[in-house]
């Protein structure tokens, strides 16, 4: 098709746009955004203390990065944790598939924070017990009982976000492999998992993302992670833009993945696309 | 009786109420504490607040002839809460510092206070050696900018309440635990009686613990100067610390 032909294509014309209610009430709404927008800018730069900033700056960056590393690897350790669990949900065998619901129910139905303090509080108070086994080295520190609490619940969600998405994949598509003689792991691997990630990519970017949020929570077992080192600085100047820069750090993680994770989704939805 | 006297009547009745209801709402002062500092603020099984920070408000408060009413807040939001109106004095045994001082204005001091370590008993910590090791402090404390400033070796772990850092001196997480002596001494005598002991001498001492007030409540700053001096004086002071300690808490 050439350019000059798609030029012919007679277009109908476009609908007037009035003035309606919905339209004026909008656009009210998304100037009063604007309005507190603008109002947050100008209060930072009026608040802009390069004292504070010089001070605390690379401590909010150390804190940032343990919150990556922290977030990062549950994330990892979890999905792989995620597998077995997701598998085990949906066999036959009722041995391999209660404990599995129950795991899936108790990590999904309870706080991430009550989980946390079990584990750092709770599973901490059998010193001895736990010296005998040599594990206690692992309980002592705080961050990787975040890690395993962390873990732990992702795994959970991850393990559900994982089974959905497998089955949300017709049965079609495991008789057709089927039929054409293929081993199974080699149906799920080629044919099932790649159109199942295209269902689980929205859920595990929420996942992501509620990871990150909730992790602020290891500030309160002295982990100083992003939010550890915020209430630090806060305790020490009393000034509450300390709260507001976190507020900004983590808005901009967050809309950085939201970005990277469409950008993903087109990528792996182009032949999809007409 | 007519229409219009029965009117005026309630009228008055309740510009009467009024009245009396804004001359209570001045007297009554709301004094916030933290409720999880031992002896000096704690909460009861059954969430009532004792020790000797709300005994010691409540003789003020007698001596004022004002109604008080308690709120408890968390350590970390005590000063905005102040500044936020939720309630008119902080008595929970708070230092002046200067960090402090920036923020709200403090009344003459009502007792001493001093910095000391606190370790298991097998342990050979000493404040000369605790840098090298794992210090439990509360986040937000006099204790935890001395353990930052003076042992820069050390891993300070910041708790959000003191029962915290002591629950992870028990467990073993922290090698020791640096606080105010009052709350130490007051641990060693219950809780920690089993397991710890202090270690050395007092490491910073002279520290003055006062109520804080809001920027330029001066009025109620006089009036709890004054009460202060009286319940000094009367002997009431004297009977609140010989409840709790059995050596002079005031100080000088």
């Amino acid at each position: 098709m050439s350019t000059a032909s798609r030029l012919d294509v007679i277009k109908p014309p476009e609908p007037s746009r009035a003035w309606t209610k919905q339209r004026i009430v909008g656009y009210f709404l998304v100037s009063l955004w604007g309005l507190a927008a603008l109002g947050l800018i100008i209060f930072l730069v009026r608040a802009w203390n390069p004292e504070l900033f010089s001070r605390y700056a690379p401590s909010y960056f150390s804190g940032l990065i343990i919150t990556i590393q922290l977030v990062g690897l549950s994330l990892l350790l979890g999905a792989l944790l995620s597998l077995p669990i997701a598998y085990a949900r949906d066999a036959t065998s009722k041995w391999a598939a209660w404990p599995s619901y129950m795991y899936v129910y108790f990590f999904r139905g309870t706080p991430l924070l009550a989980q946390t303090f079990l584990i750092y509080y709770g599973v901490g108070s059998f010193k001895s017990p736990l010296e005998a086994l040599g594990l206690w080295w692992f309980f002592r520190d705080a961050w990787y009982c975040a890690l395993l609490a962390f873990t732990l619940n992702t795994a959970a969600y991850q393990a559900e976000i994982l089974r959905g998405a497998v089955k949300s994949v017709p049965s079609g598509q495991w008789e057709g492999a089927d039929s054409l003689g293929l081993p199974r792991l080699l149906t799920f691997r080629k044919i099932v998992l790649p159109q199942a990630l295209i269902v689980a990519l929205r859920p595990y970017g929420n996942e992501i993302i509620l990871m990150i949020k909730g992790s602020a929570i290891v500030a309160i077992i002295t982990v100083y992670d992003l939010m550890g080192e915020t209430r630090r600085a806060y305790s020490r100047t009393f000034d509450f833009q300390t709260y507001l820069w976190a507020a900004i750090i983590y808005l901009a993680i967050v809309e950085t993945l939201r970005n990277l994770i469409e950008w993903i989704e087109r990528r792996i939805t182009r032949h999809l696309k007409r | 009786m007519p229409m219009l006297s029965k009117v005026s009547l309630a009228l008055s009745a309740a510009a009467f109420a009024l009245s009396l209801g804004s001359a209570q709402a001045q007297d009554k002062i709301r004094i916030g504490t933290e409720g999880a500092y031992p002896p000096f603020n704690a909460l009861t099984a059954d969430g009532q607040l004792v020790g000797f920070d709300i005994d010691i408000a409540r003789a003020l408060c007698e001596e004022m002839k004002a109604e008080c009413e308690f709120v408890t807040q968390d350590w970390d939001g005590i000063i905005p809460a102040l500044q936020a109106s939720r309630f008119d004095a902080i008595i929970a045994s708070m230092s002046i510092t200067d960090e402090r001082k920036q923020q709200v204005d403090f009344t003459d001091p009502y007792y001493t206070n001093s910095l000391v370590f606190v370790a298991p008993k097998d342990s050979d910590l000493m404040p000369d050696n605790a840098g090298d090791k794992a210090i439990g402090v509360q986040e937000g404390t006099i204790a935890a900018i001395f353990a930052e400033e003076n042992y820069p070796n050390a891993d300070v772990k910041a708790y959000p309440s003191q029962l915290e850092a002591w629950a992870d001196l028990q467990n073993g997480r922290v090698d020791s635990v640096l606080a105010d002596f009052g709350v130490q001494y007051d641990w060693l005598e219950t809780d920690g009686k089993e397991c710890c002991e202090f270690k050395g001498d007092v490491v910073s001492s002279d520290d003055k613990i006062a109520i804080a007030i809001r920027k330029g409540d001066t009025a109620l700053a006089e009036k709890f100067n004054t009460a202060l001096a009286a319940i000094r004086a009367n002997g009431k002071y004297a009977e609140v610390n010989a409840k709790y300690f059995p050596f002079d808490i005031f100080g000088e």
